[in-house]
């Protein structure tokens, strides 16, 4: 068999893939693109081409830089807390204790939820009246009356990012368990014969084992926390006083909710932008790490 | 193994004690909720265990009684279970082959980077021309129409976790067959396929979960009863007039407990097809 037909079959197998994602993936985009430069309604008006009319618009709205800004801390946050305490947990699941195995087993729980699911659950839990964080709260004297966690602008973001925080965080103590489970054990034990203190052996010997999975879990957390719509709009639908609303939030109410297609099209281009520039930049990060390693 | 004091192992008992706690207070308060009567579950100070049980609810959601809550919950169950299905099938017959291909064939590898790319891109980026484009062809708030949406989202990734699994079964086996006389087909179906099995049933689980999951493009393609997926359905209950929290909890435990489930059991497959992609990339 010459490579020649080799590469044929390969492309006539690839075939059904191809047509698939071009029909649902690659057309689609085209349209976006072609949307974005007018301003077409969603449903009825074809629109008429406008330049870069949506795009001044939104860029130099504040709606866009609001949202901008609360999309970046609810991404900082969560993945941040998501891999200290994911890292945590691994580091404490790969200790001897009772029941270790049964723990580990039921890391999946979180992960498992379907995000709705868990929305509607830490929804109830935060509930102003009959929420089982407040009555929590009061019963253990921390707060001597009941509040509105998602209600009110200032504890609406750092109540998601928990529900959020909680849902993910054991993913990525299973990855980082995993690459610990990897760590030959001579080597810890030479460490310490070597009279390496408890940080610097977690520094010098675990770190270097860990972090290329977790650079990997860092990575596609920051994207999928980057584009969150699910759990905010299943918890306070961007509110209150849009103090939550994101990105994806903000498109969903353009092209949706007040219809204009058009400029729905072109903000969800330049959230796609920002993914893409982020997914590049942490491209180049992994391959930097993983030449130096 | 090295040694510890005590202090030390206590310390290692009680941060477990304490994850423990994190990781199932939740799960187990919501079906404490789905069991609580209503007075209890409004009573201050809250009763966390309910002092008189209540499954009705249960059997109110799980009951076809014409234009019941529990008939429009019904319908939403059955509609996920066909969405995600069909996805996930469609998804298998596309990825299949070309994850072969690209496991095979390294001159086409440039083109799964393309593929996983895809998988990056945030929705709301495809969701305007997709809604045009169903309303069209008049899928609009139907099954079919969701399930070919949802390969936006399945076709890349079991592309993606079955190329890694093709990646594992050794070549040779497959040229040995070949030159023993088996035409490709002949090889696929009978030596590389069922060596495949594991991973093609892994790819299927997940591809079940994400669509079971999915909530976006339902929430903009679907309407009624006729598509409408569970998480639309737990979502309108979540946010609508519904008072009964116990009935919104029930919904939430009826929903999670396929994918728990599939979590709990299939532990050891997913967290390979997990941790797998997350070490090679």
């Amino acid at each position: 068999m010459t490579s020649n037909w080799i590469t044929t079959r390969a492309w006539f197998l690839m075939l059904p893939l191809l047509i698939v994602m071009i029909a649902v993936i690659g057309w689609p985009l085209i349209d976006t693109v072609r949307l974005s430069f007018t301003d077409a309604k969603l449903v009825g008006t074809q629109g008429s081409f406008v330049g870069l009319d949506n795009y001044v618009k939104i860029l130099s709205g504040t709606n866009f830089q609001r949202a901008l800004v609360t999309t970046f801390w609810f991404a900082v946050l969560s993945v941040a807390l998501e891999m200290v305490i994911g890292v945590l947990a691994a580091l404490l699941l790969n200790q001897q204790f009772y029941g270790r195995s049964v723990l580990r087993a039921l890391m999946i729980l979180p992960w498992a939820l379907p995000t709705v699911v868990n929305a509607t659950l830490w929804r109830l839990i935060y509930n102003p009246e009959y929420g089982a964080l407040n009555a929590a709260l009061l019963q253990m004297g921390l707060i001597d009356a009941y509040r509105s966690w998602l209600g009110e602008p200032n504890t609406a973001l750092a109540s998601l990012i928990l529900a959020d925080c909680w849902k993910n965080f054991p993913l990525v103590a299973l990855i980082a368990l995993a690459a610990l489970q990897a760590v030959p054990r001579d080597i810890t034990a030479a460490s310490m014969v070597d009279g390496a203190g408890a940080w610097s052996r977690f520094r010098f010997v675990i770190m270097p084992y860990l972090a290329g999975p977790l650079m990997v879990a860092l990575v596609l957390r920051t994207i999928e926390a980057f584009k969150v719509f699910d759990i905010i709009w299943v918890m306070t639908r961007g509110g209150p006083a849009n103090s939550t609303r994101t990105l994806s939030i903000l498109v969903y109410q353009e092209a949706f909710s007040f219809q204009r297609a058009g400029s729905g099209a072109s903000l969800a281009l330049i959230v796609t932008l920002l993914v893409t520039v982020l997914a590049v930049a942490y491209a180049a990060l992994i391959r930097k790490s993983a030449g130096a390693s | 193994m090295e040694r510890r004091s005590l202090s030390a192992a206590i310390l290692v008992h009680v941060a477990a004690l304490l994850l423990l706690v994190v990781i199932l207070a939740p799960v187990v308060w919501l079906f404490i909720m789905s069991i609580s009567s209503t007075p209890d579950l409004i009573a201050k100070p809250l009763h966390w265990w309910p002092d008189t049980i209540d499954l009705s609810r249960y059997g109110v959601l799980l009951s076809s009684a014409v234009n019941s809550a529990g008939q429009a919950f019904v319908a939403s169950l059955f509609n996920s279970l066909k969405v995600a299905g069909m996805a996930t099938v469609a998804a298998l017959v596309v990825a299949i082959p070309s994850a072969w291909a690209v496991s095979r064939t390294p001159s086409v590898g440039w083109s799964l980077y393309a593929v996983i790319a895809t998988y990056m891109l945030p929705p709301v980026a495809l969701a305007v021309p997709l809604y045009m484009a169903l309303s069209w062809i008049g899928l609009l708030n139907n099954v079919f129409g969701l399930a070919l949406v949802y390969l936006t989202i399945l076709a890349p990734f079991t592309t993606w976790l079955l190329k890694s699994g093709f990646d594992s079964i050794p070549r040779e086996i497959e040229s040995a067959a070949t030159m023993d006389g088996a035409r490709l087909d002949q090889t696929l179906r009978l030596i590389t396929l069922p060596l495949a099995a594991p991973v093609m049933a892994t790819a299927a689980l997940f591809a079940f979960l994400l669509a079971w999951d999915e909530f976006f493009y339902a929430l903009l393609f679907t309407s009624d009863q006729q598509a409408k997926t569970l998480t639309v359905a737990i979502a309108d209950l979540a946010g609508g007039r519904v008072s009964d929290y116990g009935l919104i909890a029930t919904a939430g435990v009826l929903a999670a407990l396929p994918p728990l489930l599939i979590g709990l059991f299939m532990q050891r497959a997913l967290i390979s097809g997990l941790t797998s992609g997350g070490v090679k990339g």
